[in-house]
C-alpha cells in the first residue's frame, strides 16, 4: 500500500476497486441494520400486542393452568408443558437415533450401502410437514390408538405418565413425528461434523491396536460432542417451533396433559389453530403473548450453543 | 562446509562430488555395518519378511511385487521419489492399508515367522505389535498428555504387574519427552510443540511395547532441532525395537539406518523395490544405475 509501482497506470483502477470496497461495504451495512430492524421490530409488535395480556395476567400469564374464552381467563402453561414435553420427548428418541445413524453411514456403512441411505435421510427431510402430518394422522396415529394405547390401557387401566385418553391424538404421536421430523438434521450436520474429523485420527487409534467401536468411542465420538450438541440444538429449535405436523396429530386440547396418551397443544399448535377464530381484545393479546413466550425459548436457545461453542471450543484449544 | 569435503577427499578413494556429504556421514557411524552383521540379531522378535507384496486402491496397483526383509533390531529406510508407494508399503506392514476402502494387499507378510495375513489372525492384534508414527503428528485433541499415552495400553486391559501412570512415564522417558512434559501431564497434548507432539505420538506408540515401529516421514513437518531430537531417539530405540522409517532425507536415512530400501514407479506407476542393502552400500556402491542416480541427486 505505501509503495506505489507504477503509480501512473494503477492508479485509476485501485481507486475504482477502493470505491467498489466503499459501496460493498455501505451495502453490507445497510443489509446487516435491517436485519436487525426486522428482528427489533418483531420484538416490538410482539411486545405491543402482547402487553394487555401481560397487564392482566402478570407474570402468572405463564403460570395460568386453563384457557377460557367464555370467561376470558387465558394462561400458557398448558401449551409451555405441549411444547416442552414434545420437544424434550423428540430429542429423548432423535439424538441417539441421528447420531448412530450418522456414525453407521459415515463409520462403519460400505460406500454401496451409505450412499443409498443417506439419499434416503436426506428424502425424509424433504417431505412438506403437512404431509408427515396426514401421514401422522392416518397411519402412525391410527397404529399408535389400535396396536399401543388402547390394549395398554386395556390392561393396565390408567398409568402416571400415561394417561388413559387413547385417541391416537396425542404427545405420544405428537413427539413421534417430531422425531422423525427432526432426525436427518442431526444425522446430516453430525455426517458434516464427523468428515471433519482427521483420517489420521482415527488411524492413529487402530494402530495402537484398537477395534473400530473403540476407536468410534474415544476418538471419533469425542472430538464430534461440540457438533452433536449444536446439532441437537438446532434439532430442538426446529421441533419447538414446527406447527403443521404437530397441529394435525397432537389432539388439540387446552389443558394440561396428564400422560403421553392425553391429547395436548404446544403453543405453535395453539397459535396455528384458534389465531383465525380468536376475537379482538384480550384472547388475540394472550395469543400474541404465547407467541413472544416461544420467541425466548428459542432465542435462550440459540444463546445457550453460542456460550457452549464458544466454552469447548476454548476448552479443546481450537479457539486459540 | 569446505572442511568437510576437504577431510571427505582424504578418505574416500574416488569422490563423487554428490556423494560426499552422504560418504562422510556413513564414515562417522560407526555402528553401520557392525549391527548388519550382528548374528545375534536374527533370534530377537520383530523381524519381518515380505515376499512379492503388491497393494492395490481399486484397480490401481500402488506397489508391486516387493520382496525383501526387514532384520530384528535395525533400522530400515525407505527412500524413493514421491509417488513411489513408500507410504502404501509401510502401510502393509501393520494391516493399515486395508482401512481404506477398495483397497487390497496381495503377497505374504510375516511377522517372526507367521504371515499377518493369514486368515485366522485379528487386525488388531498386529498393529499391536507393530506400531506406526505418522507424517503430521496427531496426538487426540480431546485428551490429555498423560491420556494420549495411555490410550493404547488401556486398550489391551489394565496389566496388574505395571499401574498406567508407570508405563506413561517410561513411554515418555523412552521418547525423550518426559523432562518437558512432566509437570504437565494433565494438560492438552495439542498445547505442545510440534516437534513435542511427534515425540508424544513416538511415546504413545512405545506404550504398547510393540515389537516394529513404522515410521512415515516422521520429521518431516518439523524443524531441524525437532528433527535431530527425533534422529537421536531412533539411534536410542533400535536396541529394542525394530523400526522402518520412510524419509525423502537422504542425508536422513544416511545418518540413521542400517539398511535402505530404494524405491521407484515403472510405466503402470507402481511402486516397486530396485534395491536393498546395508545403507553404506547403498549410497556409496549401489548395484543399480537408477539407485545411483538418485542417490546422488541426478534426479528426484
Ligand atoms: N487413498 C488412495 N487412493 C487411491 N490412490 C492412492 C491413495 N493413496 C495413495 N494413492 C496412490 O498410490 C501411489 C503411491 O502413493 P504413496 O502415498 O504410497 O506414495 P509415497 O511414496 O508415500 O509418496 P510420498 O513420498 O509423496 O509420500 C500414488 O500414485 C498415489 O497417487
Ligand atoms: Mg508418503
Amino acid at each position: 500500500m505505501s509503495i506505489p509501482i507504477r503509480t501512473g497506470s494503477r492508479a485509476p483502477t485501485s481507486s475504482a476497486r477502493s470505491a467498489g470496497d466503499r459501496i460493498f461495504r455501505v451495502l453490507s451495512l445497510g443489509v446487516a441494520g435491517m436485519i436487525l430492524l426486522i428482528v427489533a421490530g418483531i420484538f416490538a409488535q410482539l411486545a405491543l400486542g402482547s402487553a394487555e395480556a401481560f397487564a392482566l395476567f402478570g407474570l402468572g400469564f405463564l403460570t395460568g393452568q386453563t384457557w377460557d374464552v367464555s370467561m376470558l381467563v387465558f394462561g400458557a402453561l398448558p401449551f409451555i408443558a405441549g411444547t416442552v414435553a414434545t420437544s424434550v420427548l423428540a430429542m429423548l428418541l432423535a439424538v441417539p437415533l441421528g447420531v448412530a445413524t450418522a456414525v453407521f453411514l459415515s463409520e462403519i456403512a460400505p460406500r454401496r450401502l451409505a450412499i443409498p441411505m443417506t439419499l434416503l435421510v436426506e428424502l425424509i427431510a424433504a417431505i412438506p410437514s403437512v404431509v408427515i402430518g396426514l401421514w401422522g394422522v392416518m397411519i402412525l396415529g391410527a397404529f399408535l390408538r389400535d396396536g399401543v394405547e388402547v390394549p395398554v390401557v386395556g390392561a393396565f387401566g390408567e398409568l402416571p405418565f400415561l394417561g388413559s385418553a387413547a385417541s391416537g391424538s396425542d404427545l405420544l404421536a405428537a413427539s413421534l413425528l417430531l422425531a422423525l421430523m427432526i432426525t436427518p438434521t442431526i444425522v446430516a450436520i453430525t455426517r458434516e461434523v464427523l468428515s471433519t474429523i482427521p483420517q489420521s485420527h482415527r488411524e492413529a487409534f487402530l494402530g495402537l491396536g484398537a477395534t473400530r467401536w473403540e476407536t468410534i468411542r474415544a476418538v471419533v465420538l469425542p472430538q464430534a460432542r461440540t457438533g452433536i450438541i449444536g446439532a441437537s440444538l438446532l434439532a430442538l429449535g426446529r421441533a419447538m417451533g414446527e406447527t403443521m405436523a404437530v397441529t394435525m396429530t397432537i389432539g388439540n386440547a387446552d389443558r394440561l396433559p396428564s400422560g403421553l396418551f392425553d391429547p395436548a397443544q404446544t403453543i405453535a399448535s395453539k397459535l396455528a389453530t384458534s389465531w383465525g377464530e380468536a376475537s379482538d381484545g384480550v384472547e388475540r393479546s394472550s395469543l400474541i403473548a404465547l407467541g413472544l413466550v416461544l420467541l425466548f425459548l428459542a432465542l435462550a436457545l440459540v444463546l445457550a450453543t453460542r456460550l457452549l461453542a464458544r466454552g469447548s471450543l476454548r476448552r479443546s484449544g481450537i479457539g486459540r | 562446509m569446505p572442511e568437510t569435503t576437504a577431510r571427505a577427499k582424504e578418505v574416500t578413494a574416488e569422490p563423487d562430488l554428490e556423494e560426499i556429504e552422504v560418504r562422510e556421514l556413513i564414515r562417522v557411524i560407526p555402528a553401520h555395518h557392525a549391527r548388519a552383521n550382528d548374528p545375534e540379531a536374527g533370534d530377537l522378535p520383530g523381524a519381518m519378511n515380505l515376499d512379492a507384496v503388491s497393494a492395490w486402491y481399486g484397480a490401481f496397483r500402488a506397489v508391486r511385487d516387493v520382496s525383501m526383509a526387514i532384520p530384528s533390531r535395525q533400522v530400515t529406510a525407505m527412500i524413493g521419489p514421491s509417488g513411489c508407494g513408500k507410504s502404501t508399503l509401510i502401510r502393509t506392514l501393520n494391516r493399515m492399508h486395508e482401512v481404506i476402502p477398495g483397497s487390497r494387499v496381495g503377497g505374504r507378510v510375516e511377522l517372526d515367522g507367521q504371515d499377518i495375513y493369514g486368515s485366522t489372525v485379528d487386525p488388531v492384534r498386529v498393529r499391536r505389535v507393530v506400531g506406526m508414527v505418522f507424517q503430521r503428528p496427531n496426538p487426540f485433541p480431546t485428551m490429555s498428555i498423560f491420556d494420549n499415552v495411555a490410550a493404547g495400553v488401556k486398550l489391551a486391559g489394565p496389566r496388574p504387574d505395571r499401574p498406567v501412570a508407570e508405563i506413561v512415564e517410561h513411554s515418555l522417558r523412552r521418547a525423550a519427552l518426559w523432562d518437558e512434559v512432566k509437570d504437565k501431564l494433565a494438560s492438552r497434548a495439542v498445547a505442545l510443540s510440534g516437534g513435542q507432539q511427534q515425540r508424544l505420538c513416538i511415546a504413545r506408540a512405545l506404550a504398547v511395547e510393540p515389537e516394529v515401529l513404522l515410521m512415515d516421514e516422521p520429521c518431516s513437518a518439523l524443524d531441524p532441532i525437532a528433527t535431530a531430537k527425533i534422529e537421536d531417539l531412533v539411534r536410542e530405540l533400535r536396541d529394542s525395537v525394530t523400526i522402518v522409517i520412510v524419509t525423502h532425507n537422504l542425508q536422513q536415512a544416511a545418518r540413521i539406518s542400517d539398511q535402505t530400501a530404494f524405491f521407484f514407479v515403472d510405466e503402470a506407476r507402481s511402486g516397486h523395490l530396485v534395491e536393498i542393502g546395508p545403507t553404506s552400500a547403498i549410497f556409496v556402491a549401489p548395484r543399480e544405475q537408477l539407485t545411483q542416480d538418485y542417490v546422488s541427486g541426478r534426479f528426484g
